[in-house]
Parts: structure tokens; C-alpha cells; sequence
């Protein structure tokens, strides 16, 4: 009898050990993810002799915001002397991303509706062709794009930053994939009531497909956010410079790596993006898992 | 009608180009002219060293990354997925937000962190070890190193696809598996596994097409491809070929075509592998 009522109290035990060293391990892995943001933020408020420091600060002890200073007013910023470059990245990667998500949200939601729920010849292959544009590598269009857009005499322009990303394959899948969903008797019932093609679209597919529609907004966002290859290939000027490419030229610019000036550009391309994810968790989550399940 | 919106960017900017991109690769682009070559500059890759380096590397990179990031990625989710609702959305917000950041803004702060006399790794190794090492410029060490930056920003995505699909599976699986005798362990490979089959296969194809397009890394934190060549990519390679002051349009295109039939031919092998568990319909 003892016996037996030992044996389940030291499998809890066991047990609760286990979930103690599962948090630990987590919590350890947690951290290393995040050390190098931490390392980032805090390494924008060191001086130059602080972040040299060794050992190294684990916290600024003197916390400044001159990096910043010399970033958004460019006094010691050589070719950039007081054109405040670091706040016209800002402006470009904002006015960029916003555009994109834009087109990209319209342009899903209408050809995600048609590929999910009108029947039209050719639907197939249009979807097919979706898919494949998807998986494939987008740097295989990098050189036509550029001779597109060199063509067109986009270079150093916003349209030459835009006009690549207006449609977003994965968003059509997304939202298609959505729409899948949506009952057809309640379409036929609406169409019954007399509505065409468009009311359906406009009163009933779309606030259903809401979730979907948040999630390739900020998809779409955070791609053009975080692109970097094109924005480098298309922009010579400093002034059409995104965040990304801007912060990137910091350090092959100046003749030696300004540690805390970096760490400052690399702070302020990050934090927006950060504030977005915050407000928006939910449909990064739903966007995964979505793209992921149901495909 | 709903398509045109759509239809017309998708045309002029993802079709066309990918087509054109393609069909480059046979063509001899000169300032006044452009002519047919053929398979000319395909000749010419077979026998370029610096694009098998740069295909080497590109495998190095997937098959240090690929695994890793499904060994951890599935890891943390067994970990964190019984720790209940706060939890799951603590540590899936702690993993993601590396990815939000973005590879140049990360790419920032490891070149600091691998610095060699200035950066926060060789201040650990050192003290624990007595070992400064030259992390980015040797031909050991650079290709590992770019490979944990990699990894470092690639676990968020698989942990909420592997989370959502812990959640699909029936707790009365786990209970039948316990009734029968089976201990933690083995319900996690005899259930676990099995049943995240699609969710692992899932992953795994699309780390490894997001690795075959390792670029950032590369020309941010190597200069021009690394220690003899030992980091440069295909895509690295590319843009080297076409954006330096090479500008030679054609072989580039080239290279991208031999990385759209590579990430070709695992997309057409993900659908015959997905095909039979899940449905695209």
C-alpha cells in the first residue's frame, strides 16, 4: 500500500521537475534570440570608447543619444552633412511598405475572390501559375525588373521601388485559400436576392475574409520592410536610400566602423517594425498558420 | 473583371520577368545588341570555379540550417505547447521577433558580435576558453558563423506552424498511447512525429528554398564572398555577376535559372510528397 501511493507522488515530482528544466531551457533559448536585439538597442545609446570597451558593458553605463543626433542630423555624417538622411529612409521605407501592403491587400482580395469563387475559363492556370510564382525564386526576375525599370527611367524612384511588389502571389493564395471557406449557398442565396458579382464581393466575401486580409497586410509590410536586394539595386541616390539600404551604407561608408552609429540606424529600422508586430500579433499568427495548414 | 487589378502587375512584373529572366540565360546581351548564344554561358558555368564555390556553399548553408532549424523549431514547440495559452504566446512572441527585425538590421549587430577584437563572442570564448578567434575571416569558421545568424532568424515561423499543429492532434491519441503503457518519450515519437508529418515536411521545404536564397548574410557580413570564396552564394554570385561593375546581365541570369530548376524541382517533390495528406482544395 505505501508502496503504491509513492509511485504516482514521485512521477509528479518527476514531473515537475521536468517542467522546471523545460523552462529553463526555454527560457535560455528565449534569450539568445532576443540577446542580439538587446545588444543592438542598448549598443545605440554607447559612445564609440563605451562599446570598445572590454570587458564588454552589459548595460550602457553612460547612456547618450548622440549616435542618434549624428544620424538624424548628419553633421558628422561626411558626404550627408545636414540633409538628415536617417529621417528620409525613415520616410521612404514607410511611404514604400505603406504602398505595397496597400496594393497588396486590393490586389489579393480582388484576385484571390476570382480564383476562389467566380468560374471563369482559364482559372486553373491562373491559380497554377500563382503557386509557382510563389514557390519559385524571385531572384530570377531581379534582372529583367532592373532593365524594366532602367527602361522605364524608374531608377531612384518611388515606382521603381513599388511597381515590383504591387502583386503579391503568396496574398492571392492567402486570401483564396480564405475564401475557400466561405459557404457557397450563402453567395447563391445573395444572388438569389439580386445581387451582382460585386455586392457579393463587397457585402459578404470581403468583411468574412477579414482575418486574411490583415495577415497579407502585414505580411506584405514587413517584406517590403525588411527588402533589402532590390531597394540596393534601384537606388544610387542617398536621398531615395531605404531604411535597410541606408543603414547597410553606414558601415561601408565610413572609413571605420562607427559601432554605436550602426547600432542606432539598425535601431530605428527595427522599432517601427516592432510596434507593428505588437499591435498586430494576431495576424502574424493567423498568416503562418493559415499559408501553412491549408495549403 | 476582378482579375484585372491584379492581373496587369502580375503580368507585367512577376510573369514576365521570371520568363525573361529565364530565357536570358541563352542570349548574349551587349549595349547595341542581343544575340542568340544558346547554352554558351551554361558551358561557361561548368567550368567557373567561383560558381561551384558558390554552389557548395549554398548546400553547406542548407544542410547546417535546414536540420538544425527543424530539430529546434520542433524541440521548443514539444516544450512549450503543454505550458499552456501565456506561455505558447510569450515564447512564440520571444522567437518571432528576431524575424521581424530583418536580416540587415541583424546583420548589423552580429558583425559587431563576431568582431574579432571588439565583439561580444570572441569576449566569451576568450575569457572561458582563451580562444580569439578571427570568426568571419577564416575559411573554417565564416560559413558556420553566417549559418547561426541564419538560424537565429529562421525558428519563429516554424514554431507557430508547429504549435498550431500540436494543437491539432487529439488528446484521446495520447490517451490511448498512455493507457497502453507508453511514457513521454515514446508518445512523442510514436504519436508526436508521426501525426506532424505534413507540419515537418512543410517546414522543411520551405526553410530549404529560404536558404538557397542566402544573400544578406553573405555580402554584409563576408567581403566579396568570404575567405577564399567561402561563403559566397548563388544569389550572392548574381548579384556579383550582374550589379559590380561586371554588369554581365546574361551569365547572371544564367545562375538564376540553375537556382529556378533547383528550387523547382523540391517545390514539384513537395507536392508529390503533401499531395497525398493534404489537399490544396
Amino acid at each position: 500500500m505505501p508502496g503504491e501511493s509513492h509511485a504516482p507522488k514521485s512521477s509528479t515530482r518527476l514531473a515537475g521537475l521536468g517542467r522546471c528544466v523545460a523552462w529553463v531551457v526555454l527560457l535560455v533559448a528565449a534569450t539568445a534570440a532576443i540577446l542580439p536585439l538587446y545588444w543592438m538597442t542598448t549598443g545605440s545609446l554607447k559612445l564609440q570608447s563605451d562599446a570598445m570597451k572590454t570587458p564588454p558593458e552589459w548595460f550602457p553605463e553612460n547612456p547618450t543619444l548622440a549616435n542618434y543626433e549624428k544620424l538624424f542630423g548628419g553633421e558628422d555624417g561626411g558626404a550627408w552633412e545636414g540633409r538628415r538622411p536617417a529621417a528620409r529612409w525613415l520616410l521612404n521605407s514607410l511611404l514604400v511598405a505603406a504602398s505595397i501592403s496597400f496594393s497588396a491587400v486590393l490586389t489579393s482580395a480582388l484576385a484571390g475572390y476570382a480564383l476562389g469563387k467566380l468560374s471563369f475559363p482559364g482559372r486553373a492556370i491562373a491559380f497554377w501559375l500563382v503557386v509557382a510564382t510563389m514557390m519559385l525564386p524571385r531572384q530570377v526576375s531581379l534582372i529583367p525588373l532592373y532593365l524594366l525599370v532602367v527602361g522605364f527611367d524608374w531608377m531612384d524612384s518611388y515606382p521603381g521601388l513599388i511597381a515590383p511588389f504591387l502583386c503579391y502571389p503568396f496574398g492571392i493564395f492567402l486570401v483564396r485559400q480564405f475564401m475557400m471557406q466561405v459557404p457557397d449557398e450563402l453567395l447563391a442565396a445573395a444572388r438569389i436576392d439580386g445581387a451582382g458579382p460585386w455586392r457579393v464581393f463587397w457585402h459578404i466575401v470581403l468583411p468574412m475574409s477579414r482575418p486574411a486580409l490583415g495577415a497579407v497586410a502585414i505580411f506584405s509590410f514587413m517584406g517590403a520592410w525588411n527588402e533589402y536586394l532590390w531597394q540596393l539595386i534601384v537606388t544610387n541616390r542617398p536621398e531615395m536610400y531605404t531604411l535597410p539600404v541606408g543603414v547597410s551604407k553606414l558601415v561601408s561608408t565610413l572609413s571605420e566602423f562607427d559601432l554605436g552609429l550602426a547600432m542606432a540606424g539598425a535601431t530605428v529600422a527595427f522599432l517601427p517594425m516592432l510596434a507593428v508586430f505588437v499591435m498586430f500579433q494576431k495576424y502574424f499568427v493567423q498568416g503562418v498558420s493559415v499559408g501553412a495548414l491549408k495549403g | 473583371m476582378f482579375l484585372v487589378p491584379a492581373g496587369i502587375p502580375f503580368v507585367a512584373f512577376v510573369l514576365w520577368p521570371l520568363i525573361h529572366g529565364v530565357a536570358l540565360g541563352f542570349f548574349d546581351v551587349q549595349l547595341r545588341e542581343t544575340r542568340f548564344i544558346g547554352l554558351e554561358n551554361y558551358r561557361r558555368l561548368i567550368g567557373d570555379e567561383t560558381f561551384w564555390a558558390a554552389v557548395r556553399n549554398t548546400c553547406g548553408f542548407v544542410v547546417l540550417v535546414v536540420p538544425t532549424v527543424w530539430v529546434l523549431s520542433l524541440g521548443i514547440s514539444a516544450l512549450v505547447f503543454p505550458m499552456g495559452r501565456w506561455a505558447r504566446s510569450f515564447f512564440r512572441f520571444a522567437f518571432y521577433v528576431p524575424v521581424v527585425a530583418g536580416g540587415v538590421c541583424l546583420a548589423m549587430v552580429w558583425l559587431w558580435i563576431f568582431d574579432q577584437r571588439y565583439g561580444l563572442l570572441n569576449h566569451v570564448t576568450g575569457s572561458l576558453l582563451g580562444l580569439e578567434i578571427d570568426w568571419l575571416g577564416r575559411t573554417d569558421t565564416a560559413l558556420p558563423s553566417l549559418a547561426v545568424v541564419v538560424i537565429s532568424w529562421s525558428l519563429g515561423q516554424p514554431i507557430i506552424i508547429f504549435l498550431a499543429a500540436l494543437g491539432g492532434i487529439s488528446p484521446e491519441l495520447y490517451e490511448a498511447a498512455r493507457i497502453d503503457g507508453a511514457g513521454p518519450l515514446r508518445r512523442f515519437w510514436h504519436v508526436t512525429l508521426p501525426m506532424l508529418r505534413p507540419a515537418s515536411l512543410f517546414v522543411l521545404v520551405t526553410q530549404t528554398i529560404g536558404v538557397f536564397q542566402v544573400f544578406v548574410v553573405v555580402l554584409l557580413l563576408t567581403v566579396n564572398g568570404g575567405p577564399a570564396h567561402g561563403t559566397r552564394t548563388i544569389v550572392y554570385g548574381m548579384y556579383e555577376t550582374a550589379f559590380t561593375p561586371m554588369y554581365d546581365f546574361d551569365y547572371a541570369a544564367a545562375q538564376g535559372s540553375v537556382l529556378l530548376v533547383a528550387l523547382g524541382t523540391i517545390a514539384i517533390l513537395q507536392f508529390r510528397l503533401l499531395g497525398r495528406e493534404t489537399r490544396l482544395d
